[in-house]
This record gives structure tokens, C-alpha cells and sequence, in this order.
């Protein structure tokens, strides 16, 4: 499994991480060399076994269905880069 | 009193017990310290006037009961990946420069109930991602630790390189960290200090900058394991806030350190004689050996079979838990967001703000956490790594069945690296710093480092003790028997 330039812009782009063009050719190499040290998980016999969803035996508690926290605009909004009449600004997304 | 920071925690809470000192002249003697260490770069904020303030309040609680926690009073520092309430909290990013939390993270909490003195927070690797502090954006923290005859700049590593730093030149009397592949327990082999990481849920995740949620915990940094056992029991808790913390009580880990190795079985895993270990590292390992058996201990060879995918499978698991939970780095709700052209629309927003906030080693693991959980591969490399995981606990699991009590293995492929001797290395062989530490994390295990030794060059070396599940009195008790044959007391010579 080898990762070309047009892969690795592929998952720049998934990553919502701007990555320019010529520094496409190395990342690609990175990822290649991180890929290649993982390969050798191909060597391992997983035949029935589970992956891991939890690594301590134990169930995920619930809690009653009532509303616990809220009502804390302030305390949400303050370290918005742009925050404005009580919701977070970002660019025009429709046009 | 002099060289009052020099202090660990347990001589501490005995002198204020005694009256023979206060929480302010403590305080005030590591606020000293931290003003002349400016070298080191261990505290990247610093809180003074909020340490003082905790300080005199302690002091008050301290007269009014005789029943005050152990920590009240003492003065610790809290590493940068802890959100604490209206201080600077940014995980060493860029993308969280000027990050002030509304909230209290439990653990910090914890230690603020029972009385602990924060002075501010600790330097560490961006995000917790990286073996050396090198990829801070506050700069790297430097090991107050030399080599003999040198002054070549040394890593504290990392990620927790802040902490332990700090606790090791004495700037204050402990401090947390957290522990993701190694993040305490390798920082504290390279600086002479004991670092322990709980069992996956002993301690709270709420509040803690997530990395990888399924391996993170937190744990403390000390001068010794007696301070482990006093600080560990205050930081633990069960927390309904993190669905993953263990409804259990908290044990007194202090009343556990008998040090008693009669009647124990400690493993030694023959996996971890990794080929081309130093013969300095081996000798350190049968040292400890020998120690434990002289203490009354049965040593038995064990094996652990997957030892060797445990780091291949750790660099699938750890990413890709980053990848989705850095996502809610996007410019939005809290931290920084790149100035932004004309017509550019939110999607150059996310791009822009991730690639000018986030480092290169964060965005490669982003990315490569986003490749293998990609349509097409995560077959092949995330559920095939979590499957990996399995049998890495089973081991784990097989031997403690087995009757092993705890096992005891190299802290450290090496000693503390000189800053920048491995940027040209690729990512591997940092990655390799975590060898012997990350197969704890997999498998949700307690770990401990203890040093016991120097190397030729005068450096620290520690020894890793990992214990059965919940079971952190058993194995501080085993790190205390370690920790007095070993005998070890050499401290870094003052140069800062």
C-alpha cells in the first residue's frame, strides 16, 4: 500500500487541513514511512478475535433523561473568536 | 526552614502539621524558584498571585482542623493540558492561544478541594503528542540534567516534559501529567522523579484536552512514591461526568506502602529484551531484579506475545481517536481563527485556522488518523488494530491469572536525548521512545517508573513496575520496595 500525492491531498482535505502543494511529496512519503510500521499488524493471526471497545469490563451508565446543565450563553460564547447578538459568527455559508 | 521547595510532599505535610512552616513560606519559596528557572521552561504560565491567595486560605483551613486532606497547603503545578477556570489552558497549541476555560477539570478540582496550591501550568508537547516537549508551542522545556562534563541541552521528554522538569529542579513539590503512550512514566525515567499511571478510569477525563480518549489518564509526578501514593488518591474519583470513570472508592494508597515483597510474584517479560538494548539499560533491569528478590519477591519469566505490535497498534489507535477528537479544533468556539481573504467561505476557514493552529507533528497524526478511519481502510487498520488490542490485554490478562502480582521491565530505551538530536530521524524512531510504556496504555493497566540508577554519563535511568487492574496500593507498595533498595538520591547540579 503505497500513498501518492493525489491520496494524500485527498485526506489533507478530509482533515479540513490546508496543505499546500509542494509540501504534497513529503507528507506523502511520511505517510508512507507511519504505514509501513504498520503494516506489520498484517502478520497477526486476529481469526475471532473482537476488536476492543472497552478496556475495563464495564457498561456504560445511564442517567435519567432530565436536563442537567444549560441556560450558560455567557460562559459558552466567551472564547468564540467572533461571537455576535448571542451565537457564533463564520462565513457566509449560504449563499 | 531553608530550601523549602526542595521539599516532597509527605516531609511537607508533616512540617505544616508540626507548625514548623506554612503553605504561604512553601509557596513563596517555589514562586522563587520558578522566577530564577526561566532557563528550564518548565511553567508556561505562571499563577502567583492565585497561589498565594490558596495558600493563605490553606493555612487557615490548616489551623482550624486537625483533620485538613493531605495535600492541603502544598504547592504543586498542574500540566497546560488540564482546563483550569479562568487561567490559560491551550495543550501547548497555537490553536488555543488565548484559551481561558469557563470549568474546572475534575482532577484539578480534586486537588483544589483537598487544598493543593497550584503555581501555575507546565510546559508539554502540543496536544500531548510527542516523546521529547519539542513540539510545544511554548518551546522546548529543557532537563535541568546534564551529561557530565556537558552542557549540551537535554529533553525532559514528554509528552508531560513541563512536569517533570519542574518537580526534578525542584520548582515545585510535584505536579500532574497524563499518559497516553508513556507521557508520565518516560518523563519521569528521564529526570530522576516517580511518575504513575493509573488504571484507565481510577482518574477523570472531564476537563482534560482529549488525545485519545480510550488510552488518556491522568496520574502525578513526584519526588517519591510515597508523594505518588498521597497525591494519586487525591486526584482519583469517580466522576459522572466521564462516562468512563470506574464507580469505585478510592483506596488509601499511602496506608498500602509496606514495601512487603514476601509472598509476591513479580514477571519478567522476555519480550521487552528488545534486540540491541543497551547493555546499560539490561544491566539496570537485572539490578531491579535482584532488588526485589533480595526483598523476599519470587521473580518468574513470563511471556507476553504481542509486546512487538503493540506500538504499530498504538500508532493506529492513538491517531485516530486524535483525528475526531481534534475535529472541534475549527475556529469557531473557542481558541484561534487564521485571518481570513476575501470570498473565503467556511471550509477555507476550518483549513486555514487547522493548518496555522496545529503543528506538524499534530497534523500528521490528524491526518493519518483521518486516513484509517477512511471508507476502504478502516477494515483493514483500525478495527484490525483494535483486534491487535485484544490479544495485547489477553496477555496482560494470562499472566495475572497466572498469579504474577506485577511486573517489572525498562522505563526507557535510553537516557534523556540531547534537544534536536532526533528531528532528522523520522517520526518512527521517536515513536520508539514509548516501547516499553505504550503496551500499558493498551491494555488500560496502572504503570509506575521508579528511578534506580544513573548511566555512564551521569544521567537518570528508571524502572517500570505495571500492575494488575485497580490494584495501584499493590503496586506503589512494590515501587516502594524498589525505590528503598535502590537507594536512589543524586539530583541535578543547579546550572539554571
Amino acid at each position: 500500500m503505497s500513498i501518492d500525492e493525489s491520496t494524500a491531498a485527498r485526506v489533507a482535505k478530509l482533515a479540513r487541513i490546508k496543505v499546500e502543494p509542494e509540501a504534497l511529496p513529503a507528507l506523502a512519503q511520511e505517510f508512507n514511512t507511519i504505514l509501513g510500521f504498520i503494516e506489520q499488524l498484517g502478520e497477526v493471526d486476529i481469526e475471532g478475535v473482537e476488536p476492543m471497545t472497552s478496556v475495563t469490563p464495564q457498561n456504560l451508565t445511564r442517567r435519567a433523561d432530565v436536563v442537567a446543565d444549560g441556560d450558560q450563553q455567557a460562559a459558552i460564547l466567551k472564547n468564540a473568536p467572533d461571537a455576535r447578538e448571542g451565537f457564533f459568527a463564520v462565513p457566509k455559508v449560504v449563499e | 526552614m531553608t530550601d523549602l521547595n526542595k521539599l516532597g510532599l509527605a516531609e511537607a505535610r508533616d512540617a505544616l502539621r508540626k507548625g514548623d512552616t506554612t503553605s504561604v513560606e512553601l509557596t513563596t519559596a517555589c514562586l522563587k524558584a520558578i522566577e530564577g528557572a526561566g532557563a528550564l521552561n518548565a511553567f508556561v504560565h505562571q499563577t502567583p498571585e492565585l497561589a498565594l491567595e490558596r495558600a493563605a486560605a490553606a493555612d487557615a483551613r490548616l489551623k482550624g482542623s486537625e483533620e485538613a486532606p493531605a495535600m492541603c497547603g502544598l504547592p504543586i503545578g498542574i500540566k497546560d493540558l488540564f482546563c483550569t477556570k479562568g487561567v490559560a489552558s491551550q495543550a501547548a497549541s497555537r490553536i488555543l492561544d488565548g484559551f481561558k476555560p469557563e470549568y474546572e477539570s475534575t482532577v484539578t478540582q480534586n486537588l483544589a478541594d483537598a487544598g493543593a496550591v497550584m503555581l501555575g501550568k507546565l510546559n508539554m508537547d502540543e496536544f500531548a503528542m510527542g516523546s521529547s516537549n519539542e513540539t510545544s508551542a511554548y518551546g522546548n522545556a529543557i532537563n535541568p540534567w546534564r551529561r557530565k562534563g556537558e552542557e549540551t541541552p537535554l529533553t525532559p521528554g514528554g509528552s508531560s516534559g513541563g512536569s517533570a522538569a519542574a518537580v526534578a529542579a525542584d520548582l515545585c513539590l510535584a505536579a500532574t501529567g497524563t499518559d497516553t503512550g508513556g507521557s508520565i512514566r518516560q518523563p519521569a525515567a528521564f529526570t530522576g522523579t516517580v511518575g504513575i499511571k493509573p488504571t484507565y478510569g481510577r482518574c477523570s477525563r472531564w476537563g482534560v484536552v482529549a488525545f485519545a480518549s480510550s488510552l488518556d489518564q491522568a496520574g502525578p509526578m513526584t519526588k517519591s512514591v510515597r508523594d505518588a501514593a498521597i497525591m494519586l488518591e487525591a486526584m482519583a474519583s469517580y466522576d459522572s461526568k466521564d462516562s468512563t470513570s470506574a464507580n469505585l472508592a478510592v483506596p488509601n494508597f499511602e496506608a498500602a506502602l509496606t514495601g512487603d515483597m514476601r509472598g509476591k510474584k513479580i514477571g519478567i517479560p522476555r519480550e521487552y529484551r528488545m534486540d540491541g538494548m543497551p547493555a546499560e539499560i539490561a544491566k539496570l533491569w537485572e539490578d531491579g531484579t535482584a532488588m526485589l528478590k533480595d526483598a523476599g519477591a519470587e521473580i518468574v519469566d513470563i511471556s507476553l506475545p504481542h509486546t512487538k505490535y503493540a506500538l504499530p497498534a498504538y500508532y493506529v489507535i492513538a491517531p485516530a481517536e486524535a483525528s475526531s477528537n481534534l475535529a472541534r479544533y475549527d475556529g469557531v468556539r473557542y481558541g484561534q481563527r487564521a485571518t481570513l481573504d476575501a470570498g473565503d467561505g467556511i471550509t477555507e476557514m476550518y483549513e486555514k485556522t487547522r493548518a496555522e493552529g496545529f503543528g506538524p507533528e499534530v497534523q500528521r497524526r490528524v491526518m493519518v488518523g483521518t486516513y484509517v478511519l477512511s471508507a476502504g481502510f478502516y477494515d483493514a487498520y483500525y478495527n484490525r488494530a483494535r483486534r491487535v488490542r485484544t490479544l495485547i490485554k489477553k496477555d496482560f490478562d494470562d499472566v495475572f491469572a497466572a498469579g504474577v502480582d506485577c511486573i517489572l521491565t525498562p522505563a526507557t530505551p535510553s537516557a534523556a536525548f540531547g534537544l534536536g538530536e532526533m528531528t532528522d530521524a523520522d517520526p518512527i524512531k521517536m515513536y520508539l521512545n514509548d516501547v516499553f510504556t505504550v503496551t500499558v496504555n493498551l491494555a488500560g493497566l496502572p504503570g509506575i517508573t521508579v528511578p534506580t540508577g544513573v548511566d555512564a554519563q551521569g544521567l537518570p535511568l528508571g524502572l517500570q513496575l505495571i500492575g494488575r487492574p485497580w490494584e495501584e496500593g499493590e503496586l506503589l507498595s512494590s515501587a516502594y520496595a524498589l525505590e528503598r533498595s535502590a537507594g536512589f538520591v543524586a539530583k541535578p547540579d543547579k546550572w539554571w
